[in-house]
């Protein structure tokens, strides 16, 4: 089995709690699940949707065809009336939408006057309506009454039970009702995590010791700040709104230089004014980790919708030369263990990191096992206390073998830590002579960058050990491109490679994957930008050219139907 | 008790007769006199001739970028507020290239202490006109003169009820180290502005002619009355006024943070032992 829901309506309807909702029952029934959601800038009206997959098979992407559409709003039936399956039911309320419609897919369920009978107000239509679609697919409303328990347990018994009983008025409505649905979702075993990327980086941050978060609100990162805040009380975490993305950076700075985890996060507009921090934490060798969520540009652009356009901004903006590492997870578990790692390799080499997303990864809803807090790294790099005490001289920027100095936190000891936006000497004082600047270019680029390379991870090869045709792609595309190969991989010998430790480029140490690249007759690299940024990384660093590429910048995300008709038009040209 | 010979720095590469001698004299007798230690105090500055101050003393530093002195500060003062932060910068740095932080700054009311080396002039760049460059004032990039008004700080920051509102004189050094002195002391962010002759760029704002226009605020003044404050913030001309214009006890930002009431952000090690439990969240 493998169903997919989409509810449709304008801003304001309250379209995400029952996509939250939904997914959350299908996540604790056991099941696999994948949502994505699509939305304007706005808060009230326009349309919107949130589509929930789910499967008790891996789902890692959306699909064209929906089984159930929820139509909050008339215009919903029109846009996604032909992406019904066969089976395809449609769900609706007549009284709302003013209209009655006679097909034999559209089941009209009166969500207002259930809503007002059981539960005692109007408000609770959705709740209605999220038991009808239980409903529909043959499932008990248990869970989500335990569910409506968990959301609604502050407000006190009565709006439980109000909820409770307008959810099964939905359900036992729908049960009834639906003589057509064919649908079947038994129970499967555990419960199974249930995690959106943007989540998955704030709780990186937070099971990273991170301890200052400066941001300016900014969609799709302003998430991330919303979890943190969430979890400040608890975790002893100050989160400050800056009043521009220039003061946000220099606030992380200046937190992480008093001897703090810091982060900042924004879009690609915002990371624009954080440029010269950015270059700034390079001189001056201050970690700093840098969430970028890419939204399509350039300027405004669109701003809640999905693309991978800003690859070269975050690799080569700045002005001078000093390492960098950019990461691109592709799915919320790695999102979470590559911010840990984020956070290792920035206070370890002093270093900026930057964790690149995009609107699609930061909104998606996967399931999981769990996340491993073993699998965390979290060292202390930093010298403090009586470590500092100890040292008879300190110098900030002392020159070592590794080109990393000892890293110590201003007032722990008499010892005075300085540092410069100018170039400077060892204790970080400005100079201005030749020699200097050639030892400390040394130190901060040349000896540090070959240690942070040997930290970076190939990328993940997926499918055919020795395939014929090989998908590549960085980032949020993960998902998407392995349900390609799991279907392709039927007829033909294919394998994904996906990159998400993207910069310092992976070396071929660890895995050579230039040899599956090679030895392949077909290469297509997919992004979700329009000319092809990581396919031109990838001939910068290694010489290697795609032979094919597939490249969509329309704002929307690549549905799984979609790129497995492009990639099969790319093997049929073969 | 430290002595001056602790906050001994680098030889200033300023020009002779330089206002800001002034300035890191008075500075350094102030920090000694009040009995602070190098390592307690992280001094924060930016770009321009004010920006290279903290290398002329020894204490802790971030020399940062133009006009980003206040964000630095209020990070180190978040992260660690049993640390002094002094931001110095000058009136571009800070009036022009940062002023949005600066209104920022004051409506948090962190308790960072903004020593601003006003010159009227920028001086690094080679003299062209500052947000606080009078009217009328003709440079190479300004040959019709200054058309912008005069920036007011002591308006400005009186308008937005910052916590400490000064203005100093760097030809009257005794006087400055009072003002230095009250605004470290202060629970609050505390602007001083210190008016300073630059002696190459600036031919119009002198030591001569600060000398004929300042006076000091006269003792019965109550800085605590802020429409009297404002009045006073509006002088400049004839008589420009010196000494402390506003102060108020607004509640610091520190203070507010629940987090931090205990103990410094710093001092408080991740507690990760909760995680298991964070995690749950999620099913």
């Amino acid at each position: 089995m493998d169903y997919t829901i989409k509810i449709g309506g304008e801003a304001g309807q309250g379209i995400q709690t029952i996509g939250d909702t939904l997914a959350r029952v299908f996540s604790r029934t056991g099941y696999h699940v994948f949502t994505h959601q699509d939305y304007e800038s706005r808060i009230r009206g326009g349309h919107n949707f949130f589509q929930i997959r789910f499967s008790d098979k891996p789902v890692m992407s959306s699909r064209k065809k929906i089984d159930i559409l929820v139509a909050l709003d008339k215009e919903s039936i029109p846009l996604h009336e032909k992406e019904l399956s066969e089976s395809g039911q449609i769900i609706y309320d007549s009284a709302s939408l003013k209209q009655k419609y006679d097909k034999p897919q559209f089941l009209d369920i009166p969500f207002v006057n259930l809503a007002v009978e059981h539960g005692g107000n109007k408000i609770m239509a959705n709740t209605v309506a999220t038991g009808a679609v239980l409903g529909m697919l043959g499932m008990e409303p248990g869970i989500l009454l335990g569910i409506i328990k968990d959301i609604f347990g502050k407000k006190g018994e009565d709006i439980i039970k109000a909820n409770g009983d307008a959810a099964v008025a939905g359900h036992d409505f729908a049960v009834k009702q639906c003589i057509t649905c064919s649908f079947s979702a038994a129970p499967l075993a555990k419960p199974r995590m249930l995690i959106a990327g943007i989540d998955s980086i704030g709780l990186g941050a937070v099971a990273s010791g991170c301890k200052f978060y400066s941001a300016y609100p900014m969609t799709p990162s302003t998430g991330i700040m919303n979890y943190i805040a969430g979890k400040g009380k608890e975790y002893g975490i100050i989160v400050e709104q800056a009043e521009d993305e220039i003061a946000a950076i220099n606030m992380a700075l200046g937190a992480s230089f008093a001897g703090v985890r810091a982060m900042t996060g924004t879009a690609g507009g915002g990371f624009a004014l954080m440029v010269e921090g950015l270059s700034l934490a390079g001189m001056t060798e201050t970690p700093i980790v840098i969430a970028l969520g890419q939204r399509p540009a350039p300027a405004t652009g669109f701003p809640t919708r999905t693309e991978q356009a800003d690859l070269n901004f975050a690799l080569y903006t700045s002005h001078g030369e000093f390492p960098r590492v950019i990461f691109a997870p592709g799915t919320p578990e790695q999102a979470f263990y590559l911010t840990n790692k984020a956070f290792d390799l920035a206070e370890k080499y002093q270093i900026p990191v930057i964790i690149m997303f995009d609107t699609y990864l930061s909104d998606s809803e996967w399931t999981f096992e769990g996340f491993d807090v073993s699998k965390l790294r979290n060292t202390e790099y930093r010298l403090r206390g009586e470590a500092m005490e100890k040292l008879s001289e300190y110098k900030r920027h002392a020159l070592t073998e590794s080109g990393v100095s000892p890293l110590a936190i201003p007032g722990e000891s008499k010892n005075l830590v300085v540092t410069d936006s100018d170039e400077h000497d060892e204790e970080g004082h400005i100079v201005e002579d030749a020699e200097t600047r050639i030892k400390m270019v040394n130190k901060r680029l040349f000896k540090k960058l070959p240690l942070i390379r040997q930290e970076i991870e190939p990328p993940v090869l997926y499918g055919d050990s020795k395939p014929d045709i090989v998908v590549v792609g960085w980032g949020s595309n993960y998902g998407v491109m392995r349900e390609c190969v799991d279907t392709l991989s039927k007829n033909v010998k294919i394998a994904m490679l996906h990159f998400s430790e993207i910069y310092p480029f992976p070396s071929m140490d660890k895995f050579d994957y230039m040899k599956i690249l090679n030895n392949a007759k077909l290469t297509i690299c997919i992004e979700n930008n329009a000319t092809g940024q990581f396919a031109r990384l990838m001939r910068a660093e290694t010489g290697f050219e795609f032979k094919a590429s597939i490249n969509r910048f329309d704002g929307r995300p690549f549905l799984l139907e979609e790129l497995l008709e492009e990639i099969d038009a790319n093997i049929r040209r073969l | 008790m430290p002595t001056l010979d602790d906050y001994k720095g680098q030889t200033p590469t300023w020009c002779p007769g330089c206002g800001n001698f002034g300035i890191l004299k008075t500075f350094k007798d102030t920090v000694v006199e009040l009995g602070i230690e190098p390592h307690q105090l992280t001094v924060v500055s930016g770009i321009g001739q004010a920006g290279k101050f903290p290398h002329y003393i020894k204490c802790n530093t971030f020399n940062g970028l133009h006009g980003r002195t206040l964000p630095v500060a209020t990070g180190i003062r978040l992260a660690n507020h049993d640390m002094l932060v002094i931001a110095v910068a000058g009136d571009g740095d800070c009036y022009g290239e940062g002023g949005n932080h600066l209104n920022h700054a004051i409506r948090r009311n962190i308790n960072v202490k903004l020593f601003v080396h006003d010159n009227q002039i920028y001086g690094l760049t080679k003299g062209q006109a500052s947000p606080t460059s009078m009217e009328g004032m003709k440079t190479k990039n300004q040959p019709f003169g200054v058309f912008s008004e005069q920036l007011n700080p002591m308006a400005l920051a009186v308008a937005l009820d910052c916590s400490f509102v000064a203005r100093g004189f760097a030809g009257d050094m005794e006087h400055l180290k009072g003002l230095m002195k009250e605004a470290i002391n202060h629970k609050g962010f505390s602007l001083v502005d210190i008016l300073q002759p630059c002696v190459t760029f600036n031919k119009i704002n002198t030591y001569e002619w600060y000398r004929q226009r300042v006076y000091h605020i006269e003792p019965e003044y109550n800085p605590e009355n802020r429409t009297e404050a404002f009045k006073r913030a509006l002088e400049w001309g004839d008589r420009i006024p010196v000494g402390i214009i506003y102060r108020n006890s607004r509640q610091m930002l520190e203070e507010r943070i629940p987090i931090i009431m205990d103990k410094p952000l710093v001092k408080q090690l991740p507690d990760l032992s909760k995680l298991e439990t964070t995690l749950k969240e999620f099913y």
